[in-house]
C-alpha cells in the first residue's frame, strides 16, 4: 500500500482537459505491464487515483497515463512537473486479452479517453504485426477538439491491413470526418465475426451498446472484452469498494469479457 | 470504371441486399444517377422532399444551419448508405440539409414515382418500408446517444 | 499425535490462566462492562470479567441485567468484535515528506508489538475471524496488517451455554459448538449453584502448555456430557435462523424485487450493522497533510457500503439510493460473498439485528426475498 516515488519526465497536452504523463521509475526499474493494466497514481495530501497505462508496453523504461483533468486530484496529478514525483503502485489488474487473440482480427473500440486504455493493444498489434489478422480502430469522440493521439491515429491508419474509422458526436463545417456516434462506424465494418476479438473502452453506455451490435453481427460474447470503471481505493481487492456483483473489477478486471458479465450491465445500482 | 447498370446498381446496393429481382426491376423505372460536387447542397431544409439517395461514393453531411451561425452538422453518410426519408412520410418535405462533402455519387429514386408504385404494389410497399423502419431506427438510436453527451465532463 | 488435553478447572482457579498468558507476554484482551455494555477490552485479571452481568438482545435493543450466578463469561455478545484487533478501524498507512515536488516515504520504526491473547471468543467470532483470514490473507494480495496482528494471537474460546434472543449460529453451522482446532484453548463455562467450573480443551501445542500449568482435575465422562449437552441446549434454545438453502441464487435472482423498496423505508443507513458485524472488511483512505502540503500522511479506516461515497465515480454515486445500498450490503454478505470467497460472510451473531436503531432482522429479509423470488423479473 506504500507507492514508490517515480519521477516526472514529461505532461504534456494531449486536448484541451487530457494531458499524458511519463512517469520514470526510481533507480532505472524496469516497468513491465500488460495492455489493460492499471496504477494508482498518488499526490501527496490530495488523493490517489487508478490510472490506465496508455503506453508502449515494449517500452519499459518509463511507464505513461493519459488522465482527463476533471476534479481536484486529476488536476494536482496532471500540473506536476518534470523532475518532481508520483506515487505509484501497480501496474494491477487483468488486461486486454493480447495473448487469446493471437491469429485472430482485432477490433478496437473506444469511446473519448477510453483510447488511452488501448492505445497499448494498438502498439503491441502493430509491434507484432505478423501475429495478428485485420486491425480495426473504431474511435468516438465528442467534438473534434476532444480527439486524442491525433497525428498517431493517422500515423495508425496507414499501417497495412488497419483500418481507422473515426466520428465525434458534435462536427462543425471544418469537421472533415464522421459525425455521428461510434456506434454509426459499424455500418462500415467488414467483418469476419467468427475469427474477431473486440476490445472496448469508453463510458459504459457506450461499452453496452457496441458489445451488443458486435454480437448482433455474430461475434461471440466470449470474444468481447470490456474494461469497466468503479470506485477504487486498494486496487488489490481488500477494501471492497470496486464490488460488481460478484466481481472485484481492480483484480477480477478491469478487462472482463461480456459473457462474464452481460447479466450485471443493464443493472441500475448494482 | 465498370459500366452496371442501374438495375444492377440498386440490387448490389447494401440496403437493397437480398430484394427480390422483380422489385429491382420496378424500381429502377424511379432512379436515376446523380452526381453532385464538393459543396454543393443536395436537398435544403423545408423543400419538397421528392427523392431519397443510395449513396455509392463520397460523403454527405446532413445538417442545419442556425440564423447566424454555421451550420451544424448533425450525421455523416458515406458509400452504402441512405440519405433521405422524408419522401416516405407527409407532408415530404426536408427537414435537414444535405450537403456533399467530397464529390458524391449516387443513385437518386423519385419519391412520387415510388410512393405511386407502393401503393399499387402493397408488397413493394411493405419491403420499402422495412428496410426504411431499419434505417430510421437505427437514426433514433444514434440521436438518442447524442443526445446522453456520453464523453462530456459532468 | 498426542491424547487431546481435556481438564477440569474449579473457576476460582481462572485467574491462573490470566498469570500463564501474562508469563508468557501476553497483552490479554476480553470481555469487560463499559457504558451498558459488554465490550472487549484491554483486561488483567478475572476482576475485570462481567461476573454475574447478562445481556438482553433483541431487534434493536441491547441491556445488560444481574445473573442470579457468578457466571464470568454469562452474556452472548456485545457490540464489538475482534476484527477491531487485527483489522484496526483507524491505523496509518505511512506518512511522506515533499521537498520540492519529490516526496520521500518516512522510515517510521513501528514499535515491538506485544503478542495479544484474545480471551472469551464465540464460536460465531471464531467464524468470523475464519472468514476474515479468506478474506483478507488468501487472495492474489494479503493484507499485511492484518496479517502482522493475526499471526500470532492466542485464541481461547469460549462456548455458548446460553443464546441471545437474535443468535442464529445454529442455522449457519458456526455456533454454538466450537470446532476443538478452531483456537488454542476451548473453555465452556458452567456456573450450576455452588458449582462453578470450567471444562477446558486445548486444540494446539501451545494451548495444551498452556493449561498445564493451571491446577485442575481431569476431566470425567461426566463433565464432558454435562457441557456437550449445555451447549447443545443454547442451540435449541435459538428462535431465529437464516435458512441458507438456495439462498445465494434466490438474492442474485432478485435484483428488482418490490421488496428492497420496503426495506428502504426503514433503513436508516447509519451503518451500525457493518460496523458491528465480524466480517465486514471494506476500508476507505484519508489523505491528510499539513498547511503548507510538505508532510502527507496516508490512514486507512474502516468503511462501510451504506455511505454515498463508497461507490463514487466520477459523475456519482452508482449506489445512490438507500435501496440499492441495503441491497447491496444483504447481497453481498449472503450471495455475491460466496461467489468470492466460497463461504458466506454471516456467521449469524445477530449483531446486526441487535443494533440496527430500526430493528431491521438479517433473517427476515432474507426470507421475505427468499420466499418470494420473483424469477422472472430479473
Amino acid at each position: 500500500m506504500v507507492p514508490s516515488p517515480w519521477v516526472v519526465r514529461q505532461v504534456s497536452k494531449e486536448t484541451p482537459d487530457t494531458f499524458t504523463l511519463v512517469l520514470d521509475p526510481p533507480g532505472g526499474a524496469r516497468a513491465k505491464f500488460t495492455p489493460g493494466q492499471f496504477s494508482m497514481l498518488w499526490v501527496g495530501g490530495v488523493g490517489e487515483l487508478p490510472i490506465s497505462i496508455s503506453g508502449d508496453p515494449a517500452r519499459p523504461e518509463s511507464l505513461t497515463y493519459t488522465v482527463r483533468s476533471v476534479g481536484p486530484a486529476t488536476q494536482s496529478l496532471v500540473s506536476r512537473q518534470a523532475g518532481q514525483t508520483v506515487g505509484v503502485r501497480g501496474p494491477y489488474g487483468i488486461g486486454w486479452p493480447i495473448e487469446a487473440a493471437t491469429g485472430r482480427d482485432i477490433i478496437v473500440a473506444a469511446g473519448g479517453i477510453g483510447l488511452a486504455p488501448l492505445r497499448p493493444v494498438i502498439y503491441h498489434v502493430l509491434a507484432n504485426r505478423a501475429d495478428y489478422g485485420r486491425l480495426t480502430i473504431l474511435y468516438g469522440a465528442r467534438n473534434p477538439r476532444d480527439i486524442l493521439f491525433r497525428k498517431e491515429l493517422a500515423v495508425w491508419a496507414k499501417q497495412p491491413d488497419t483500418q481507422l474509422l473515426s466520428t465525434v458526436d458534435y462536427g462543425g463545417v471544418a469537421w472533415r470526418g464522421h459525425v455521428g456516434v461510434v456506434t454509426t462506424l459499424f455500418k462500415r465494418l467488414r467483418l469476419q465475426p467468427a475469427k474477431t476479438t473486440a476490445m472496448i473502452c469508453g463510458p459504459e453506455i457506450m461499452m453496452r451498446i457496441v458489445a451488443r451490435d458486435l454480437i448482433a453481427r455474430g461475434v461471440s460474447g466470449e470474444d468481447v472484452y470490456l474494461s469497466m470503471e468503479r470506485n477504487m481505493k486498494c486496487a488489490v481487492g481488500l477494501c471492497g469498494h470496486c464490488q460488481w456483483g460478484p466481481h472485484f473489477v481492480c483484480k477480477d478486471g478491469p478487462v472482463f469479457p461480456f459473457s462474464r458479465i452481460a447479466s450485471l450491465l443493464d443493472r441500475h445500482e448494482l | 470504371m465498370e459500366i452496371h447498370s442501374l438495375e444492377q446498381i440498386i440490387a448490389e446496393h447494401p440496403f437493397f441486399l437480398d430484394l427480390d429481382p422483380a422489385y429491382a426491376s420496378l424500381l429502377v423505372g424511379c432512379a436515376s444517377n446523380v452526381r453532385f460536387e464538393p459543396g454543393r447542397y443536395i436537398f435544403r431544409e423545408g423543400e419538397e422532399a421528392n427523392h431519397f439517395y443510395l449513396i455509392r461514393q463520397g460523403r454527405v453531411a446532413v445538417e442545419i444551419s442556425p440564423p447566424h451561425r454555421r451550420p451544424i452538422v448533425v450525421d455523416t453518410l458515406i458509400e452504402g448508405e441512405i440519405l433521405g426519408w422524408s419522401w416516405l412520410v407527409p407532408p415530404y418535405q426536408w427537414r435537414f440539409q444535405a450537403r456533399a462533402m467530397e464529390g458524391a455519387h449516387a443513385i437518386a429514386l423519385d419519391g412520387k414515382c415510388l410512393r405511386a408504385k407502393c401503393e399499387a404494389n402493397k408488397e413493394l410497399g411493405y419491403e420499402l418500408l422495412k428496410r426504411f423502419s431499419q434505417v430510421v431506427g437505427g437514426r433514433l438510436d444514434a440521436t438518442r446517444m447524442q443526445l446522453l453527451d456520453l464523453y462530456a465532463a459532468h | 499425535m498426542t491424547d487431546a488435553i481435556r481438564i477440569r478447572i474449579v473457576a476460582d482457579q481462572i485467574e491462573q490462566l490470566f498469570q500463564s498468558l501474562i508469563k508468557r507476554d501476553y497483552a490479554i484482551f476480553g470481555p469487560t462492562v463499559r457504558d451498558g455494555a459488554i465490550i472487549y477490552d484491554r483486561i488483567e485479571d478475572t476482576s475485570d470479567l462481567p461476573r454475574g452481568v447478562t445481556d438482553r438482545q433483541e431487534a434493536g435493543k441491547y441491556s445488560l441485567a444481574s445473573r442470579p450466578d457468578q457466571a464470568l463469561f454469562g452474556y452472548a455478545i456485545g457490540p464489538h468484535s475482534w476484527k477491531k484487533y487485527f483489522h484496526p478501524a483507524r491505523v496509518k498507512l505511512f506518512g511522506a515528506s515533499t521537498d520540492n515536488g519529490v516526496f520521500r516515504i518516512l522510515q517510521e520504526p513501528t514499535p515491538p508489538r506485544q503478542p495479544t491473547a484474545l480471551l472469551g471468543v464465540r464460536a460465531c467470532e471464531l467464524a468470523a475471524i475464519a472468514i476474515q483470514d479468506k478474506v483478507l490473507l488468501d487472495g492474489p494480495y494479503a493484507d499485511e496488517i492484518y496479517r502482522d496482528r493475526r499471526k500470532e494471537a492466542f485464541l481461547i474460546a469460549m462456548q455458548c451455554t446460553e443464546s441471545a434472543d437474535t443468535c442464529f449460529c445454529s442455522s449457519m453451522g458456526t455456533g454454538p459448538a466450537v470446532p476443538v482446532v478452531a483456537a488454542d484453548i476451548t473453555l465452556t463455562e458452567i456456573a450450576d449453584n455452588g458449582n462453578h467450573w470450567f471444562l477446558a480443551e486445548a486444540g494446539t501445542p501451545r494451548g495444551g502448555e498452556v493449561l498445564l500449568e493451571l491446577e485442575h482435575q481431569p476431566a470425567g465422562e461426566a463433565d464432558c456430557l454435562q457441557v456437550s449437552t449445555a451447549v447443545a441446549a443454547a442451540g435449541l434454545q435459538q428462535k431465529r435462523r437464516l435458512d441458507t438453502t438456495g439462498l445465494r441464487e434466490a438474492l442474485q435472482d432478485s435484483f428488482d424485487h418490490p421488496h428492497w423498496d420496503e426495506v428502504a423505508k426503514r433503513c436508516l443507513d447509519c451503518a451500525n450493522c457493518t460496523m458491528v458485524c465480524p466480517t465486514c472488511f471494506c476500508t476507505d483512505i484519508e489523505d491528510v497533510s499539513d498547511v503548507s502540503g510538505d508532510h502527507a500522511e496516508r490512514w486507512r479506516r474502516w468503511d462501510s457500503c451504506f455511505t454515498t461515497s463508497f461507490s463514487y465515480i466520477h459523475g456519482g454515486s452508482v449506489r445512490s439510493s438507500p435501496k440499492a445500498r441495503y441491497r447491496q450490503w444483504i447481497t453481498h454478505k449472503l450471495s455475491s460473498w460466496v461467489d468470492q470467497f466460497g463461504t458466506s460472510g454471516c456467521v449469524g451473531c445477530g449483531r446486526c439485528i441487535t443494533w440496527c436503531p430500526a430493528g431491521i432482522d438479517i433473517t427476515e429479509e432474507a426470507q421475505a426475498i427468499r420466499g418470494t423470488v420473483n424469477h422472472g423479473n430479473t
